[in-house]
């Protein structure tokens, strides 16, 4: 799509036989990835050895529009702009809006678009209303770049320097961007629940949201700041979790004062990781971190006795206002919330104050986050980040700057588990799998390595997003993957990009934007 | 000598396992020794060609033959050509167009892939495991316990398996060794900019790459799904991060040092759960990397990074 080949022969090709080539070749792709996936349904019925029902009409589909599609993209590299942006705008009408409606459920779906006659053909071309959603969106893309092919001819072709003015503009976009965002966004957040919105479901997303931005946060420090890969960081999350589980119900600790002491586990256990992998940079850091949260995940699941096993821990006490427990009827002579301060009792007095508990939380994580990026511990850890040999010529210790990142970053994760204990009254394993480092490390990436306001974006789009498409059930997951890839080949530096250091050597002088080597 | 067939009987079961691991960590550690990237995809790319084998297992039913060699040769070779088709396009939307970019792009891109591929699988063939009954059953014994009590079996289906493996991974060690797309596969592992600056196609061997590794998958699922015969659309994750640990552990960027990771980890994790217990098996295959890492930080086979400043 994006790259430009260059014809070596004598002769020009031509637009239409190169664009037939391509559609023949993606035809023949989109046949072999779908002919037995998507063709033959495996079913198993009770009792039955496996059968199988065929969707033909699915696979012709995808070979007939795929390769039309990617007919229409190659022209436009030929300057045939035309058909792209017809052929992608009648797609995207024709396969997107009907596809909304079904989604949405609305009643003008049934009536126009889903034939009762089975012998009468369908208008629209899948049966399943999110996947004409999809292709539409694919028409989308097809529209986009004809449109964007053609703003390009009438610009004229960029120089190097004319890109590199561009690239820079980005960045002094993205950063103000985020001057204005940060505050803006903390601004929304705290008087969100005040405006007709803030009703209970939005908060309780929001809760989730604010739980991602935390964890992303924390692990900001040791990927974004002192650029050690971690893939397990969930674990820390974990030890958080079951730390506060247990110390309530066995000791009867409430949330305040188990969440210093989960804090301080959960950085124990980051140190506990961090000493044997020291050694190790890169990759094998990112593969011994990743089996490390396998390893805590096993045992909680087969260390019956402490953990609970597969079915996890219950009857968490749920969280109180310093003390103050949130009940509509208190027991006699003590005070509840709502008599304290004079209110009518409702349940949606802990939400709310869940709510600004975590927004607390979160930014004293980003707080910490700041303020020791600017302390010599912080430039430490950029400095290893940037060049580990160069860091040990100059007399930083390299074990105790990485071991203070694993510690600092798994504190955190320990504080947002002990959270997600109250708020959920319940821990099960099955909550700290590996997909959820990976999404926390995507908030991360996708965010914009070392950007806060880029983190919390990126949270309220991979977490906030699916929450809000819990129509789409199935397709969910499926989306979520596809944005996040979509997103990266789009914006590979990530939402917000600017990498400054923090400090440089000549005042406010440029440097060249770093990209390589974010991650040893 | 009591112990000694309950042992051997342990040590063909992780032999066979550790095979499968071979096969998958082969397409880990060839992507990586390229482009230096962890394919977090190619675990889900091997469960597709699971799934792939197992629907042709099905329409030779429908076709009736059944003929148990022909049946075997179609999976594997329906298998792996529709399989490396996969490897091709996540590549290509994936990867390719992430070249040059921050080095943890592609990473997340391959987590985000895999995601993907698993919820596609979830949504076109429905989320049940999928059992099915075994073709190829039955086997020698070996020899029994002085007493009668244990009979060590040696299974047909273990027999092909570890066959093929052998099989597969000298016409492989051939390949690279030999062919010129070999040579360049090599070439580009070494210095990419320069070799594309010699006349080497880098873009079409890295594709290359994917499919070759993505065709060693299909087997490895053709081969898990004749053995075990239960698919569903998680299997792919445990095995990837196996398979991938398996890479590490010989040494990553090393073919042989591939297989004997997958057979070392194999047979680790079959004797931990035969002397100890099940269950930890994953803790034991991630500890022993953990040590090896510990202690040689390249992996058993892998030569040492030479730092450059």
């Amino acid at each position: 799509m994006t790259d430009m080949t260059l014809s070596a022969g004598p002769k020009a090709p031509s637009p239409l036989v190169e664009a037939a080539k391509d559609a023949v070749f993606a035809a023949i792709l989109v046949f072999l990835l779908s002919w037995l996936m998507i063709g033959y349904q495996t079913q198993v019925l009770q009792g039955q050895p496996m059968s199988y029902v065929t969707r033909y009409s699915d696979v012709l589909w995808a070979v007939f529009l795929i390769p039309a599609g990617r007919f229409l993209m190659t022209l436009t590299r030929f300057d045939r702009t035309l058909p792209a942006v017809i052929g992608g705008a009648l797609g995207f009408i024709y396969l997107f809006i009907p596809g909304v409606l079904g989604v949405l459920e609305v009643p003008v779906y049934g009536e126009f678009f889903v034939t009762v006659d089975p012998l009468q053909p369908d208008i629209l071309p899948f049966e399943q209303p999110m996947v004409n959603v999809i292709f539409g969106i694919g028409a989308f893309f097809v529209l986009a770049a004809g449109l964007r092919a053609r703003r390009k001819k009438t610009v004229g072709a960029q120089t190097l320097e004319v890109r590199e003015a561009a690239e820079a503009r980005q960045a002094r976009i993205s950063k103000n961007l985020s001057s204005i965002l940060g505050p803006l966004l903390i601004a929304v957040a705290l008087i969100i629940p005040f405006t007709p919105w803030g009703d209970r479901k939005l908060v309780d997303t929001l809760i989730l949201v604010m739980t991602y931005v935390m964890l992303g946060w924390g692990l900001n420090i040791v990927v974004g700041l002192a650029g050690l890969l971690d893939l397990g960081y969930v674990a820390f999350y974990a030890v958080g979790a079951y730390t506060y589980a247990k110390l309530s119900i066995d000791l009867g600790l409430d949330f305040w004062a188990s969440l210093p002491i989960a804090g301080a586990i959960a950085a124990t256990f980051g140190v506990a990781l961090g000493f044997p992998v020291l050694r190790l940079r890169g990759d094998y850091l990112a593969i011994v971190t990743l089996g490390f949260g396998e390893i805590i995940r096993i045992i909680l699941i087969n260390w019956q006795i402490f953990t609970g096993g597969p079915n996890g821990l219950g009857n968490i006490a749920k969280i109180d206002f310093f003390g103050i427990p949130f009940e509509r009827n208190p027991k006699e002579g003590e005070l509840a919330f709502h008599t304290l301060f004079g209110l009518d009792f409702s349940p949606v007095h802990r939400i709310y104050f869940l709510y600004y508990v975590i927004i607390a939380l979160a930014l004293v994580t980003n707080f910490v986050t700041i303020r020791l990026r600017r302390m010599p511990i912080g430039r430490a850890w950029e400095a290893l980040r940037e060049d580990e040999t160069a860091c040990r010529a100059l007399g930083i210790n390299p074990t105790n700057t990485k071991l203070t990142a694993f510690a600092l970053g798994a504190m955190f994760a320990g504080f947002a588990g002990s959270f997600f204990a109250t708020r959920q009254g319940f821990v099960s394993p099955e909550s700290f799998t590996f997909i959820e480092s990976a999404v926390i490390l995507a908030i991360v990436v996708l965010g914009g390595m070392g950007s806060q306001v880029g983190v919390a974006l990126a949270a309220i789009l991979l977490i906030g997003l699916p929450e809000v498409l819990r129509e789409l059930s199935l397709y969910r997951m499926l989306v979520f993957g596809g944005v996040m890839v979509l997103i990266m080949l789009l914006r590979p530096k990530g939402l917000l990009s600017f990498r400054v250091p923090t400090i440089q050597l000549h005042g406010k002088k440029a440097l060249p934007p770093t990209t390589a080597g974010a991650v040893k | 000598m009591d112990w000694f067939p309950y042992f051997l009987q342990q040590l063909i079961n992780g032999l066979t396992l550790g095979s499968i691991y071979g096969l998958i960590a082969i397409g880990y550690t060839m992507v990586y020794g390229i482009i230096g990237m962890v394919n977090f995809a190619h675990g889900d790319v091997y469960m597709i060609g699971a799934f792939q084998a197992m629907i042709v297992f099905l329409l030779c039913g429908t076709l009736g033959i059944s003929w148990v060699p022909l049946q075997l040769l179609l999976m594997l070779v329906v298998s792996m050509v529709l399989t490396a088709a996969y490897g091709w396009t996540v590549e290509r939307i994936a990867y390719r167009p992430l070249r040059g970019a921050p080095r943890l792009a592609p990473l997340i891109t391959a987590i985000g892939m895999s995601i993907f591929l698993q919820n596609y699988v979830q949504l076109v063939q429905g989320p049940r495991p999928k059992p099915i009954e075994s073709i190829i059953s039955g086997g020698v014994s070996l020899m029994t316990r002085s007493d009668g009590s244990f009979t060590v079996q040696l299974g047909w289906m273990q027999i092909i398996i570890i066959i093929a493996t052998v099989v597969l991974m000298a016409g492989f060690t051939l390949l690279i060794t030999r062919t010129s797309l070999g040579r360049a596969q090599r070439a580009c592992e070494q210095d990419m900019k320069m070799a594309s600056l010699l006349g080497v196609n880098v873009d079409r061997t890295i594709s290359m790459t994917f499919v070759m590794g993505a065709g060693l998958a299909a087997i490895a699922g053709t081969m898990v799904t004749l053995y075990y015969g239960n698919n569903d659309f998680y299997m792919g994750f445990l095995a990837g991060i196996k398979a991938f640990t398996a890479a590490v552990l010989g040494g990553i960027g090393s073919l042989p040092g591939a297989m004997l990771g997958g057979v070392l980890l194999g047979v680790i994790e079959a004797l931990w759960s035969a002397y100890f217990s099940a269950e930890y098996k994953d803790v034991a295959a991630f500890g022993v990397l953990v040590l090896v890492l510990i202690f040689r930080p390249t992996g058993l086979l892998g030569r040492p990074e030479v730092e450059k400043v």
